[in-house]
Formats: structure tokens, C-alpha cells, sequence
């Protein structure tokens, strides 16, 4: 188990340093100066030169790397272009908005996709399995953008029960900023709950037609009884699997639905920082999203392998 | 049993909605669609930071008007030398940053060195370049002596860039700003909003506003929402002309429309093949049909123009005749300089809708004449890395929002390539000009030359519409700089 | 054939047709601009209405429809061409440090946020088709390479293989020739849900202004476009939305239906889903 562990740490740390290399030299080559963009149309080119001294710009690219991985690895990001505050700073900022709402998100789609899957795999072939695997269906085919408009048409412009975007903070206290995230949280569990409703269907049914369960059934246990008791537990070894994806996609991927909704969170600050080309901020920011994802695999797998040593050993 | 019971209701809310009534209002929300990138006007060329900070916190020695005009701002008074090369200013007297320190001459001397320095990153550092010295003759008046006269030096000053900022709190400048303004900075929540308070120790008049926030959404769709929603009170320079028919309608909203300085042009490549021939670029200036682009990208808010200059500038001379929207004239034009078959080109344009939205109706326009000109969507770095900097494009679209800019057409390395001696030679004159009635047939000449030589394809001034709460009062209508200046906005009774 | 192959194939059917069409002809030059006519409501003429340009909606749907098809076409066939050599070196050399290799340059890819590759490749060579077909493609090939290579392990224990080791048949040749022809129908199965997925994919980057550029029509561009017409006229962006979530449904159908046609045994879609990658 150690060993495995450790094997699996050092290609996770050689991923690590692979990444940052390949994002460095990625947003290296994106053109366009952010000393000429922050200075505007009418800068004349000593002032320019004098943005980038100011900057830093002016180093060389392997000076600039080998402070920003030693920056990394210290927690010191760095200070952003245009903001001229620490990277950590914002980056901390952003994610008050962006965590709560990945969380918000996860919540959502396991109150949506457990008892759909649970009660689809139990009616298999009925009338309620056939609804819900077509709901599943849909849910997959929705593109979350689309969905997040429909919401804002229906519950903002038409009932104006929700805003159509923005956060106030939490500050402002806890239920207005649950309010502002709810909306964005639906149309980001949407189609990840129609997923793991429809792996939460079939792993139970696999389960179910097991031989223990046949034995519970003979037992004398109802089919409900024998879900609920012996399939369910087996059932959850792939399914946390997918959580654990999901979750590293909603910290990560909630970039167009952070768009829609006007939320300040890590998805919109990334795509303004290159737009801005506050090239601190895109590296930093990007890297730390390539970790959290490598991260979860990680913590995936070993949990993996600690409930099925087989695992350890794929040959 | 319903009748008591709703009528207890009712009475309730009239109650509650009578207090909210009664209790005067004295903060307001502002939205904006741009968030600053830091908090110092004198090292950026942001627009969004004089749209928070200008008249707001930080004042320059003299200032704009709500109609452009040039005023007394820190400096109470001046007197000009007869050879125009002297500016002797008196400041006011009393004046202290928010953080307690006295506003004197040797802030004046600082800020406008500070300005002009080597190593200074002010985006408008043209303004300063015929400043010689400056000199503080005791606390409160100050000495700029220029190396030539400058028609419009007091104009210059009064810039978001000029702004006068103390040698104690510039080292925080970008996320504390120090001013001498009516308000002071409170807050900055990044990436959602800045807040600000009344200034009690403020020289000029106290603000009928207590608090004042602004607020950053870029999203049209959220903007619309906050506005209806009653999140925010004003939304200066609204984002999407496409929903203000709707708030015109609505007795809650007042929906400004006013002036900006942007001249929204279709920039031509002058040195670019086959735009140095004149009848080529003349021929796109009459393939162009302007109402159905205002119509079209701007849901017709926007006044047609004929050349680089504002139309509600008293020396604005109209050309639009000139360049008239006639596709039979644009290809018999091609025609003879020898396209009769059309060509190819690019056109690059910047995020604004205006440049998005009219490119797409331009491409479409000059399809019809046989020039094919492919679409690229571009963010500004991009803009300005390929388009501005690398001269590399054909066609661009974009609005210069500087007030009183025809100078740039002087600059023959400026993106478009103009290179006319004679007009440089004019711009010259009119440097050094200060006589009002010769000043203005200079400034006729120049818009005239520029749009004969069919320089660019002048499209239509950029109009400022902003969606305002119905009782509050004192938001510009006009934009003759980047400024949302709360000084003068309250509530009504 | 099933009924949910049959409705799948009918959608996608419906879709892939419009698009092949539009080539060809569509009720309007989508590349004309008419804005008197903008917003013109449902009528003989306009069978879906007009948009703020006053272009036929039916006509930009058509185009979008080859559009979308196309740079998930390419995108899949980017994913497998990288993916299914990749998968069978893999496999061939199971167990050894290349195995190891191949699968952990998997993970890294599948770290990157898919929409981030797509966002990066845009600011550095502009927005354009061709960006979302390499961003999409890219994000295909680990997919395909962790497919073809858990197809082909068990392969290699089998007999026909094991013999064709003995005759003398080196690596390379036994995958070509006996590992390959077996995955077919694992290669059409998720080519077909990877297809479903570049749509969504595309109409996502063409929403954030990532995709195919004006006057290529677009459902993503159309959807995003239309965001601030949504109070006055709903329909601009509901309809694109419709066309997508009508394709992409179909061709998951479709994916399913040929999953269950192709290989009874795995009749209770246990795979569904988990090949779904997002953006």
C-alpha cells in the first residue's frame, strides 16, 4: 500500500513539474504586451518600456520561470499586472465564490441523482425507470449555458425570484449568497446529475443481480430491502469514483456558467486576466486547477486501491 | 373573510412602502461595465479608473464641465504671459488630501514632474511634453513655463492623467487612492465592486450623497436584470442598446442619451495595397450605408458623421454628403482602380458591440461591391499587438474616445498610415493658435482634408445612454470625458 | 434495430441532413444582412423568423448544423488518430515504464480543463473553427487511448493472438492486423458518444466567442448573441439551444442503441456517462 502510494506520489510530482512547464511556456508565447495594453493607444514607447521594467518583463523567461516555481512553491504567487495586488490575494478572494458554489453544485447533484438512480434501478423496466432514464437522457443532452438562460428567463426576468447574476458577498450574509448561487448551482448539476443518476442505475442493477443479493432476496429481504442494504454499499465503489471527477470538473470547468451568471469566481478571473494578459495571474491560476485535478485523481486512486488492493498491482 | 384580511394587507404595505418613501435616500449604486485594473488615473490608460475616481476623488488644477467646458478645479485662478509661454495658477487655500495632508504648490511641482519624468508610465504623457519647468512660487501658486504656446494647454490639464496626487500616499496609489476630491475611497471588493464615502472635510460644497458605490458588470444580460431588479440605481453607459426601448417605456427609468467624444471610424490600412490607391478607400466610404449600422449595431442610438470630429463641437463642420451611401458610385469606383472583379481583406475587430455587431453589417455592405472582407474577432491586446502596433490588417473598427484627437491624423507611424505633409503642417498651426475664430477654421480645414482624402471610413459618433432610477438626478448625459461625476447627484424629494 | 437507435438515428439523421443541405442551398443567404427586417416574426416566408440582423433563423440553423458537425467530426477523428496508436503501444508494451509513460501523459491531459486548452490556443493564435477542432480533438485523445488500451489487454491473452506471437508477428503487426479489427465496435460506440460530446463542446466555445468566427453561422455564437434579446424575443436563443439539445440527443441514442446492437452483453449501459468529459 506504501508502495503504491509512493509510486503513484512521484509520477504525480513529475505530472506537476510537466505541467507547470508546459503552462509557463504556453502563456510565454501568448502575444501581446501587458506593459502596450494596460498604457492604452496613445502611450508613447518609453513609457512602455518603463511599464515593463517596472513589471519585471524585461527578465528573461527562465529567470521569470524559476521565480515563479519558487513563488509556487512557497505559496507566494507573485503580483498581478493590473490589479498590482498578490496573486494569493485574489486567488483566495475568488474562491469564496467559486468552492462554495462547486460545493453548492455537488450537494445538488447527489440529492438529484440518488434517489432518481435508486428508484429507476429499482423499477427497472417499469414505467419510473423508463421516465427517469429519459429525463437522464435529456439532462446529459442539455447544454448547461442554454439551461442557465431558460433559468434566468423563467425565475429572474419573468418571477424574479432569483437576480440574474452577480454575488454580494458573503457579507452580506449567509442566504443571499446561497440565493446568488443557487441558480448557477442548478445549471451546473443539471446534466452532472443526470450522469451519476444513470452510473448510480447501472452499478446498482450489476450488483443486484449478484449472488449475494439473490441469497439476501431468498432470505426473505424485498427487492427495496436488498437495494438498500447489500447493493447500495457495493454499488458506491464507482460511483464515488465519478464524485471525485465531478467535483475536480466544478472546481475547474464552471468557467461558462461563471460567465452567464456574472459570479466573480476563479472561471472568470482567468479568462479576464488573459484577456488583460496578466500573465501572472493566467499561470498561477491554471496551475492551481491543474493541481486540484490531479489532486482528486489522486486521492481517488488511493482510495480505490485501498478498497481493492487488485488495483495495486495493473498488470 | 378575505375582504379584512386583504385589507390589512394592503394597509401594511402602503405603510411600509410610505416609510421607504419618507426615508430620503442619500447612497447610490452605480453599475459600470468596466472594472478598473488599479486605482491610480495617472499611470494607466483605463478608462474605467477616471470613470470611478475622476472629479469623484482625485482633482486636477483645472477640470471639465459636465459640456466639456474647461474649469477651475484645485487652482482657483490663473494669469497667462503675453507670449503664451507662462501659467501662473493660484491655488485654493485650505485644501487637504484625505489623508490629512495639506494640498500646497509643491504637490503641484511633484505630480506634473512626476508626470513627465523618464521613468514615468503616465498613458498620456503628450499631454506634459511642452512643459519646461515647474515651479512653486510660495504655497499657493505655482509657475509653468512651456517651450512653445499651446492653444489648449489648460484643456490638457484638466485630463483624468493631470490629476494632482501627493508624494506621501503615492506608494499605495494603485489600491489606496489619496485625492483631494469630495469623496473618499472606503472599499474595493475586486472583480464585483468599489465604494466610496462623502469627503466632511472636502473645500468645495459638501455631497448630497453619503455613500456612492460602483458596481462592475460587463454581462449585458446581468446589467439588464440588476436594473430591473432595483440592484443598482444608475447604469452609466449602458451595455445593450437592444433593451433600452424597454426602460424608455418604463416610468421608473430615465434613459440619458447623450454625447460622447467617440468618433466611431472604419480604419483603413492608408500604406496597405490596394487601400493606397484613394478611389479604393473612397469606394468603401460609399459602400458603406451609416443609418443601417446605428440602426443595425446600435439599435439606433448614434449620430452619422463624415469625419474625425465631434458633432456637438461648435467647430464640427458636416461631411456626411461626402462619403453618401452609394454602391453604384463604390463600384464603378473599384472599377477604375482596377478591381473590377473586387479583393480580399481583413477585418479585425476589438470586444465593443459596436465594433463587433457593425463589422458583421460592414462585411456584409461591402460584400455587395465586391470587396470580401474576412471577420476576425479580437481582444484588445490583440487589437492592439496586431492592429495598432504591427499596422498588420486591413480594415478595423473601433471608436477613439479622447476628446479633440483629429491631431493623431499628424502622426503618419499612427495605425492607419496617413502621411500628409500639409495636414501635419496645419496641425502645427494650430498647435501654437490661440485666437478663437482662427482656431476654428483651422479645425474646418482639418476635417475637411482628412475627409476628402477619404482617410478612414467615418461611421457615427458614439452616443452615451445610460439607464438611470427616475428620482435620481445629476448623472452627466454627456460624456466629454471619462467621468461619472457624483458630486452634484441626489435624490429627489 | 430498437426503438431508441431508431428515434437517435432519426435525429442526428435530421440534423446531419440540414447540414449537408445547407451546402448546397438554405431558404436565405445567411450572409445577407437585412436589417429592415430584423426581428420579423414566424411567417411563410421566414418559417422561424428573423434575428437582429433580419437573417433567416431556420437558414443560420441549417449552417450551424454543418458547422457544429464538422468541427466535432474533425475533432473525434483528431482523438483517434492520436489516441488509437497510442492506446495499442500501450497495450503491446502493458506493464512496461512506455505503458506507464502513455497512461500518465493521459492523466495530464485530462487534468487541463478542456475549456482552459481551448481558451489558452485561442489567446495565442485567435479565435477560429479550426481552435475548437484542435482544443476538442486534443481533449479526445486520451479518451480513445484509455479505450483502445483497456480493449486490447485482454485481447493479448487470447489464442488467436498468442499464436500469432508464435508465428512470429512483432507487435506493431499483431495490433494492426488482430488487436485493431476486434475494437471496432468499441471505436463506433464511443465515436459516436465523443461526436455527441464536440457538439456540446463546440456550441460551448462558440457561446464564449471561441468558436467558428462571423459570417460562419454558429449555435453557440447564435445563443450568445441573442443573451440580451432574451426579455423581448426569447426564440433567438431558445431555438439554437433546441437544435443542439435535439442533435446531441440524438446521436447519444444513437450511441446507445449501437452499444447495445454491437455487444448484448453489456445491455445496462454501465459505460454511459463515464465517457462523458465536459467542458
Amino acid at each position: 500500500m506504501i508502495g503504491f502510494a509512493l509510486n503513484r506520489l512521484v509520477s504525480l510530482l513529475a505530472s506537476l513539474i510537466v505541467a507547470s512547464l508546459v503552462v509557463f511556456a504556453a502563456v510565454e508565447i501568448v502575444p501581446g504586451d501587458p506593459a502596450r495594453f494596460m498604457l492604452g493607444i496613445n502611450a508613447q514607447p518609453d513609457t512602455v518600456a518603463a511599464l515593463r521594467a517596472e513589471l519585471g518583463l524585461d527578465r528573461s523567461p527562465v529567470e521569470r520561470y524559476l521565480s515563479w516555481v519558487g513563488g509556487l512553491l512557497t505559496g507566494d504567487l507573485g503580483v498581478s499586472y493590473t490589479y498590482r495586488s498578490p496573486v494569493s490575494e485574489i486567488v483566495a478572494e475568488r474562491l469564496q465564490v467559486s468552492l462554495p458554489l462547486a460545493v453548492y453544485a455537488l450537494v445538488l447533484t447527489i440529492v438529484i441523482a440518488f434517489p432518481v438512480g435508486m428508484l429507476a434501478a429499482a423499477s427497472r423496466g417499469g414505467v419510473v425507470d423508463t421516465l427517469f432514464t429519459g429525463a437522464t437522457q435529456l439532462g446529459i443532452a442539455v447544454p448547461n449555458f442554454w439551461f442557465a438562460l431558460l433559468l434566468i428567463l423563467l425565475f429572474s426576468v419573468n418571477l424574479g425570484w432569483f437576480s440574474a447574476g452577480g454575488f454580494p458577498g458573503w457579507q452580506a450574509g449567509l442566504l443571499p449568497g446561497l440565493r446568488a448561487l443557487t441558480l448557477p448551482a442548478i445549471a451546473l448539476a443539471l446534466p452532472q446529475a443526470s450522469i451519476l443518476a444513470r452510473l448510480l442505475r447501472a452499478s446498482l442493477i450489476d450488483t443486484l443481480s449478484g449472488d449475494y443479493i439473490r441469497t439476501a432476496r431468498a432470505k426473505g429481504l424485498s427487492a427495496g430491502q436488498a437495494l438498500r442494504r447489500h447493493a447500495l454499499r457495493n454499488a458506491m465503489i464507482p460511483v464515488f469514483t465519478i464524485i471525485g471527477l465531478q467535483f475536480s470538473f466544478l472546481i475547474a470547468g464552471a468557467v461558462i456558467i461563471e460567465n452567464v451568471f456574472f459570479l466573480p469566481g476563479l472561471g472568470r478571473l482567468v479568462l479576464q486576466a488573459i484577456t488583460q494578459r496578466d500573465l501572472i495571474v493566467v499561470e498561477s491560476v491554471v496551475m492551481l486547477l491543474v493541481l486540484a485535478v490531479i489532486l482528486v485523481n489522486f486521492a481517488v486512486e488511493l482510495a480505490y486501491s485501498w478498497i481493492d488492493p487488485r488495483l495495486r498491482n495493473p498488470s | 373573510m378575505q375582504g379584512p384580511i386583504a385589507a390589512t394587507v394592503i394597509t401594511f404595505f402602503t405603510a411600509a412602502t410610505t416609510v421607504a418613501a419618507q426615508a430620503q435616500r442619500t447612497d447610490a449604486i452605480i453599475g459600470l461595465q468596466l472594472e478598473p485594473p488599479h486605482l491610480d488615473p495617472t499611470s494607466a490608460a483605463a478608462g474605467a479608473i477616471d470613470q470611478v475616481l475622476y472629479a469623484n476623488v482625485f482633482e486636477g488644477l483645472t477640470r471639465f464641465g459636465p459640456d466639456g467646458s474647461v474649469q477651475p478645479g484645485l487652482a482657483a485662478s490663473w494669469t497667462i504671459s503675453d507670449d503664451g509661454l507662462s501659467y501662473t495658477f493660484q491655488l485654493r487655500e485650505g485644501v487637504t488630501f484625505h489623508d490629512g495632508t495639506a494640498f500646497e504648490a509643491s504637490d503641484v511641482v511633484f505630480s506634473l514632474d512626476r508626470a513627465r519624468a523618464e521613468d514615468s508610465t503616465n498613458a498620456q504623457k503628450a499631454l506634459f511634453a511642452g512643459i519646461e519647468d515647474v515651479e512653486a512660487l510660495d504655497d499657493t501658486s505655482v509657475r509653468i513655463d512651456l517651450a512653445t504656446p499651446q492653444g489648449n494647454f489648460l484643456f490638457n490639464l484638466a485630463w483624468g492623467d493631470a490629476v494632482m496626487v501627493a508624494r506621501e500616499s503615492i506608494e499605495d496609489i494603485k489600491n489606496q487612492p489619496i485625492g483631494t476630491g469630495a469623496f473618499r475611497f472606503e472599499q474595493w471588493r475586486r472583480g464585483d465592486q468599489i465604494s466610496l464615502s462623502r469627503n466632511a472635510d472636502y473645500w468645495g460644497e459638501a455631497t448630497s450623497l453619503e455613500a456612492a458605490t460602483f458596481k462592475f458588470i460587463s454581462e449585458p444580460t446581468a446589467a439588464y436584470a440588476a436594473m430591473l431588479a432595483g440592484d443598482i440605481d444608475a447604469f452609466y453607459s449602458y451595455p445593450a442598446p437592444e433593451n433600452l426601448a424597454q426602460f424608455e417605456r418604463d416610468p421608473r427609468f430615465t434613459v440619458l442619451s447623450g454625447n460622447t467624444e467617440g468618433e466611431t471610424i472604419l480604419a483603413i490600412n492608408n500604406q496597405q495595397s490596394p487601400f493606397d490607391d484613394i478611389r479604393v478607400r473612397k469606394a468603401v466610404s460609399h459602400a458603406i450605408d451609416r443609418q443601417a449600422i446605428i440602426d443595425g449595431a446600435m439599435f439606433g442610438y448614434g449620430t452619422p458623421i463624415g469625419s474625425h470630429f465631434a458633432p456637438h463641437n461648435p467647430d464640427y463642420v458636416d461631411l456626411t454628403a461626402n462619403a453618401a451611401f452609394d454602391p453604384a458610385l463604390a463600384r464603378e469606383l473599384l472599377a477604375q482602380a482596377g478591381y473590377r472583379e473586387g479583393f480580399s481583406t481583413t477585418l479585425k475587430l476589438p470586444p465593443p458591440s459596436y465594433a463587433r455587431r457593425g463589422g458583421e453589417i460592414i462585411a456584409a455592405q461591402l460584400r455587395e461591391v465586391g470587396i470580401e472582407a474576412e471577420i476576425s474577432f479580437l481582444e484588445w491586446a490583440q487589437w492592439l499587438e496586431q492592429v495598432f502596433r504591427g499596422y498588420d490588417y486591413g480594415l478595423t473598427i473601433v471608436s477613439h474616445t479622447e476628446p479633440m484627437d483629429i491631431n493623431i491624423y499628424a502622426r503618419p507611424d499612427y495605425y492607419f498610415q496617413y502621411d500628409n505633409p500639409d495636414f501635419q503642417a496645419l496641425i502645427e498651426t494650430l498647435a501654437v493658435e490661440s485666437d478663437p475664430a482662427a482656431r476654428s477654421a483651422l479645425l474646418a480645414q482639418a476635417q475637411t482634408t482628412i475627409a476628402e482624402d477619404f482617410v478612414n471610413g467615418y461611421l457615427f459618433q458614439l452616443a452615451l445612454t445610460s439607464v438611470v432610477d427616475a428620482k435620481l438626478q445629476g448623472i452627466w448625459k454627456d460624456a466629454p470625458t471619462q467621468a461619472v461625476d457624483l458630486t452634484g447627484v441626489r435624490w429627489a424629494d | 434495430m430498437s426503438a431508441r437507435l431508431l428515434i437517435g438515428l432519426g435525429l442526428s439523421g435530421l440534423f446531419v441532413t440540414a447540414g449537408l443541405v445547407s451546402l448546397l442551398w438554405t431558404p436565405h443567404d445567411v450572409a445577407n444582412l437585412n436589417i429592415a427586417a430584423k426581428f420579423a416574426p414566424a411567417s411563410a416566408e421566414y418559417l422561424l423568423g428573423t434575428d437582429h440582423f433580419g437573417r433567416d433563423i431556420l437558414s443560420m440553423i441549417m449552417v450551424g448544423a454543418r458547422t457544429s458537425i464538422a468541427v466535432a467530426l474533425l475533432a473525434v477523428g483528431i482523438g483517434m488518430l492520436g489516441g488509437v496508436p497510442l492506446g495499442l503501444l500501450a497495450a503491446a508494451a502493458r506493464g512496461s515504464l512506455l505503458d506507464d509513460v502513455v497512461m500518465r501523459f493521459n492523466d495530464m491531459v485530462f487534468a487541463f480543463p478542456a475549456l482552459l486548452i481551448a481558451i489558452m490556443i485561442t489567446a495565442i493564435v485567435g479565435p477560429s473553427a479550426v481552435n475548437a477542432i484542435v482544443a476538442i480533438g486534443i481533449f479526445n485523445i486520451p479518451v480513445f487511448a484509455r479505450l483502445v488500451r483497456a480493449g486490447a489487454l485482454p485481447l493479448w491473452t487470447l489464442d488467436f493472438v498468442l499464436s500469432a506471437r508464435v508465428s512470429g508477428k512483432g507487435a506493431a503487426r499483431i495490433s494492426v492486423q488482430h488487436i485493431l479489427p476486434n475494437l471496432t465496435n468499441l471505436l463506433i460506440v464511443q465515436g459516436t458518444i465523443q461526436f455527441s460530446l464536440g457538439i456540446l463542446a463546440e456550441a460551448g466555445l462558440s457561446f464564449v466567442g471561441l468558436g467558428a468566427q462571423p459570417p460562419t453561422a454558429s449555435w453557440g455564437r447564435m445563443m450568445a448573441e441573442s443573451q440580451t434579446m432574451i426579455s423581448f424575443a426569447p426564440h433567438l436563443a431558445l431555438i439554437p439551444g433546441l437544435a443542439i439539445l435535439l442533435t446531441v440527443l440524438g446521436l447519444n441514442l444513437t450511441g446507445d442503441g449501437l452499444r447495445d446492437a454491437l455487444d448484448p452483453k453489456s445491455r445496462s449501459g454501465s459505460q454511459q456517462g463515464s465517457g462523458r468529459a465536459e467542458l
